[in-house]
Formats: C-alpha cells, structure tokens, sequence
C-alpha cells in the first residue's frame, strides 16, 4: 500500500469539476467549520472561494498566529550541483540546455558554507540536480558529513532515492527531503518529464513514501504552480498531505509553493497562478491543516514576500543564490532560476521584525537525531 | 501567597512561563517580568548551546529567574536523555522538562517513553518535571520512577481550550504526592485562576501570553489570576449549588416538636 493505491482511485477530469462546481454556500460552510475535509478544501481553493479572500486570509493569519506564534523560521539554499540527467522541459537545469554544468568539490563546499553561516544561517538546504554518478547518495553523504558540525538542520533537495539511501542518509543527521510531485497529472506528467529518472511518475509519487518508511523528520511536499490547472494539482498535494499524515504519522509536513519563473529554456506556464490565487491557496491550506510548515522562496518578490509574513507562511528563504559556488563566486549562467528577492538575509530579517515578528535562524539541533 | 517547592527549589510564583511563539526576545523578557515568573522553559533546540552568544539565553539572564530547558524535538526516550544530558551540560541545570512527543502534529506526549526515560534521567540525578497527558495512573507512577513533579495537559497544546481534562485534573491533584502544574491549553487568565482553584501548584502558559496583542500586560493578567485563584483554593470555597438554597427549610418544624 502507498499513495499510488489512492491516487489511482481519483480521475482527474472528475475532481477538476467538482472543485469548479463547488458554491459559495460551500464556501461559507467550510468556513464555519473547526477542522475541514478535503470537500470543504475543494471550496476554499475553488473559483467561487475567490470571493472570500479576505475572510480566509483572517482566518489563516489567527490559525498560523496560534500555531506557530509570532515568527518566521528562515532557511538558505546552498546549490552542490547543477549537472542533470533528466529534461524536464520547465527547468534550467534540463540536460538539453547548453550551460556550463558544475559539482562542487569538498573545499568548494565549505568555502560556501562558511559565508553562509556568517550570513547568521542554521538551516540549510542542498540542492542538486538529477545526476546519478556525479551527485547521487555518496556525494550527498560525504556532503553531509562534511556540513553536519556546522549547521542545526540539514535538508534535502536531490533526485528521489531508494529506502536503504535514505536511511543512510538519515543516520548521518538528515532532516527534511522536499520532494515535489510537479503535477498530480500522471498522463501529462510524462509530457514535462521526457527522459531520465524522473520520467517514472511512479517512482517520484511513492517517494514520500519511502520517506516516511525512513524515519526522515520532516518531508516537503509541493507542485509545480503553472503546469497543470493548479486547483486539481493542489487538492492532490492535500489528498497527499492528509494520506501522510495518517500513515507516517511521526513525520513532520512542510508544504511549498514554487511558481514557475523565467529561466534558460523556452517554457512558458499553461495555467500561470496569479498573485491573489496564491494568497487564495496557501490560506486553504492554513485552514485546511493548522500545524502544516508552509515556505516561501525567493521566487516571489519582495512585496508579495513581506504581505506573506502574517498570513499563512511560516519559514522563508533569504539571500538565495541558485548556482553552484554562487555564494562565493556568483556565476548568472550556471543558475537554475532568476531569484526575484534579491534582498539579503539581513534586510529580510528586519522586514520580518519590522513587521512584528521574531526571525527564528535556529529551531532544531543536531543532538536531536 | 504561599511559597511553592519542587525539589530543592522555593517559588513565590505559581505561574511558569514558556519562551517560544514570542515576536522579539526583548518582548520576551518584559512579558516574564510582568508576568513574576521565576521558572521558564526554554527548547533545546531553539538556543545555540556552542557559542555563548545566544541571544534568546541573553535575555532569559533574569534576576531570579531560573531556567527549565525542555527536550521538545526528541521521539522517544533514549533521544530524550541524551537530549538531557546537552542540556544539562550547555546550561548548567539539572531541571528538564522532560517531553516526549513522537507526533509533531498535535505534539501529544508519549507517556510510555516518558516513563522510562524518567526512571533513567532520575537515576542521573535530573529534577524531572514531566510533560504528560491527564492520566491520573502515569501521573502515580512517575511518582515511583522519580520525577519531581507532573506536568498534566489542561488540553492540546496551543490551542487555548481550557481545562478540556477537567475532571482527569482533580483525580490527579487529589492522588498526587507530587506538585501538579497545568500545563498546555490555558488560553485566558480565567483558565489559569480555574486551574489554581481545582488545587493545582502551579501553571505553565505560553502562546496565551506571547500571542497576545499586548503580551507584557497578559502576563501582569495572568500573575494576578494565579495569585487570585491560589488564594481563592487556600480559602476554602463555599460548595457550588445548583439552586437557591430555601429560606424556610422544609424540617424546621422538627425544632418546634
């Protein structure tokens, strides 16, 4: 039994309509409610929930306020590597691009992570792209071990593993694996994904899975915003969300919200998700789960970002640079997305105090695993 | 008030206080202040135990505030006493708030895991201060295992509900040899006073008073509704009556036989 089981009782087409077709009564309803179902999730992320934007960001901003107080944990990327095997057509990093490809050495790795840590940093996020030989599980564990005595929470952004991986991976002090589905949309997921390991739609959605299985602290969970109508993708990652909580249920969730922004390729978003569908979506979310960690990345812009604080979100990135050896030789062409906050992490942490919040840099320790 | 002592520690204050949630660590300190508190718990995982430069540490250094660190973040027991163990050595106490949550949706206590860790860190010489639901026979035998007080749920954690588990709370506060702090779900200073009424030694509050618009007079609020519903407990309150009580009693004619 995994989440494929579920997924495969679900037709897209049919819940793409009944997500349109849900009223503003619906709406109301939901909204009434202590905790919703997924039915009352259709209706807040539903067109007819458009109307009640106000009322659910109030709702969202008291349930995140109770939750998590008044703070906003922050987090920055550190690229290791941007060679890939895969072609996913949206993505800079897509073999088929014609940029110079790097893979961080272990000096390289520490000269970043030591003008990361004096940036105030604790918890760090590597990045890779899909590259078996070059960065798969033994690169990421001498990675590990290498950044592990620095740093109070490490996380993951890598090519989808087998168990045993993770769990060694786990033994070394890892935290958290994002893992995004991309698109719920099995028929036209293979249609962004051509080739390579990520082709197997299979795979990558039983991945939370093996997360789960591996004891991993906390896995990330998110889609791709603009491949696929973004309601039905959505109402799957909370389908997701609800079969992982109650399976894994010592795991914890965070869920993100990556929009599709300019890059290297030729992609253009077929549903693109505008700013008020956004605040619309994390505030459902909020709703629909009040202890869910919901991120925001410097994808979005500084204004859209500094509204967020308050409303939903709980842990932001800052001072992001997306190539590897960014930080210490910045390099525009080996990026995989043009950042849109170029703002450092010292300017968005006083954005968050300014706006009466505490800017949490450390809520984990390695003494914890 | 009457002082209250847990292990080699007297407290003129009843209301303990929790550090997360707040919207900047100096708000932090003048709520505790507000507040009277002198015990505070503070997550391990919050604090950086290496470089002696934490700022949430800096301005938890209060005059007669003692700090009660707390293992939130481990899942079972062996994770919670080598958790102790930092903490005691990074900070110097041997007070923990021991708690055990394997679920970090609803953060509930492992009482299990609880228990056996309580009956190792006892044997390490720890003040042990567990973090338990409102389970009146885990409450007798963390009592054996040797902690020094229990801390039962009032209801889930940060969710402002109340005394949820009520009627729980009383068995254990009347069977109890150790002190009993409320802790978990007091949203309203209300709460609190009610907690201190059943007979309870103490509470502990966080997200009311850090969530709150003024934080700093929550905390003067609940120090006063601490303090009220303790003396209240001392006074011996009349019984509570569902009706009036009959001016002309229905047996006085007895008298007149």
């Amino acid at each position: 039994m995994s989440f494929k089981n579920i997924h495969q009782q679900y037709n897209w087409e049919e819940t793409t309509q009944s997500i349109e077709s849900k009223t503003a009564q619906d709406v109301e309803f939901a909204l009434t409610k202590d905790r919703i179902d997924l039915e009352d999730f259709k209706a807040l992320i539903s067109p007819a929930g458009e109307n009640y934007l106000e009322q659910m960001a109030q709702l969202s901003h008291r349930l995140t306020q109770k939750r998590f107080g008044k703070t906003i944990q922050l987090y920055i990327p550190l690229y290791l590597s941007n060679e890939c095997a895969n072609g996913c057509i949206y993505c800079g990093f897509n073999c088929q691009n014609k940029i110079s490809r790097h893979t961080l050495n272990k000096d390289e790795i520490l000269k970043e992570a030591e003008i990361i840590k004096s940036m105030g940093f604790e918890h760090l996020l590597l990045v890779t792209g899909e590259h078996l030989r070059n960065c798969g599980v033994d690169y990421i564990e001498e990675a590990i071990q290498l950044l592990r005595p620095h740093f109070a929470s490490l996380s993951v952004e890598i090519a989808p593993m087998d168990l045993p991986d993770y769990n060694r991976l786990q033994k070394h002090g890892l935290n958290t694996v994002y893992v995004y589905q991309e698109t719920y949309h099995k028929e036209r997921y293979s249609i962004y994904h051509p080739r390579g390991k990520k082709a197997d739609f299979d795979y990558r959605l039983e991945t939370p899975d093996r997360l789960g299985k591996a004891n991993i602290h906390r896995i990330g969970l998110g889609c791709l915003l603009g491949l696929e109508n973004w309601r039905t993708d959505s109402f799957f990652t909370a389908l997701h969300l609800q079969y992982l909580e109650k399976t894994y249920w010592r795991t914890k969730y965070s869920i993100s919200f990556p929009r599709l922004r300019p890059h290297a390729g030729s992609f253009e978003p077929n549903y693109p998700v505008n700013d008020k569908q956004l605040v619309q979506l994390i505030s459902a979310y909020r709703i629909f789960n009040g202890e869910l960690e919901i991120s925001l990345s410097t994808r979005e812009n500084p204004i859209f970002r500094n509204n967020m604080i308050g409303l939903g979100v709980t842990n932001m990135s800052a001072g992001s640079k997306t190539e590897p050896g960014g930080y210490a030789n910045p390099n525009k062409e080996l990026k995989q997305f043009e950042v849109s906050d170029e703002r450092s992490p010292a300017e968005v942490s006083g954005v968050i105090q300014s706006a009466g919040y505490e800017t949490v840099w450390k809520d984990w320790d390695q003494c914890l695993m | 008030m009457d002082k209250l002592t847990i292990a080699d520690k007297t407290f003129n204050s009843r209301l303990f206080l929790g550090t997360g949630k707040f919207s900047s660590n100096q708000l932090m300190q003048d709520s505790i202040v507000a507040s009277g508190s002198e015990l505070v718990t503070v997550a391990l995982k919050r604090v950086d135990m290496k470089s002696g430069a934490d700022d949430m540490l800096k301005h938890l250094n209060i005059p007669g505030v003692n700090l009660l660190p707390n293992t939130s973040g481990v899942r079972n027991a062996k994770e919670a006493v080598f958790a102790a163990q930092l903490a005691a050595e990074a900070l110097g106490t041997k007070w923990l708030k021991l708690e055990i949550h394997p679920d970090p949706k609803y953060l509930l206590p492992d009482g299990e895991e609880t228990l056996k860790a309580c009956y190792e860190l006892a044997k390490e010489g720890f003040i042990i201060l567990p973090y338990i639901h409102a389970d009146p026979v885990l409450c007798k035998k963390l009592e054996d295992a040797g902690a020094s007080a229990v801390m039962p749920l009032g209801s889930p954690i940060g969710t402002n509900q109340g005394l949820k588990t009520k009627e729980f709370l009383k068995i254990i506060i009347e069977q109890s040899n150790l002190p009993v702090i409320v802790d978990a779900g007091i949203g309203v200073p209300s709460h609190a006073a009610e907690a201190m009424e059943l007979g309870a030694d103490a509470v502990l509050v966080n997200t009311a008073i850090a969530v709150a618009h003024d934080p700093v007079q929550m905390g003067e609020a609940f120090k006063m509704s601490v303090q009220a519903g303790r003396i209240g407990h001392l006074s011996g309150p009349g019984a509570v009556r569902q009706q009036a009580e009959a001016s002309s009693p229905l047996t006085s004619f007895l008298s007149e036989l």
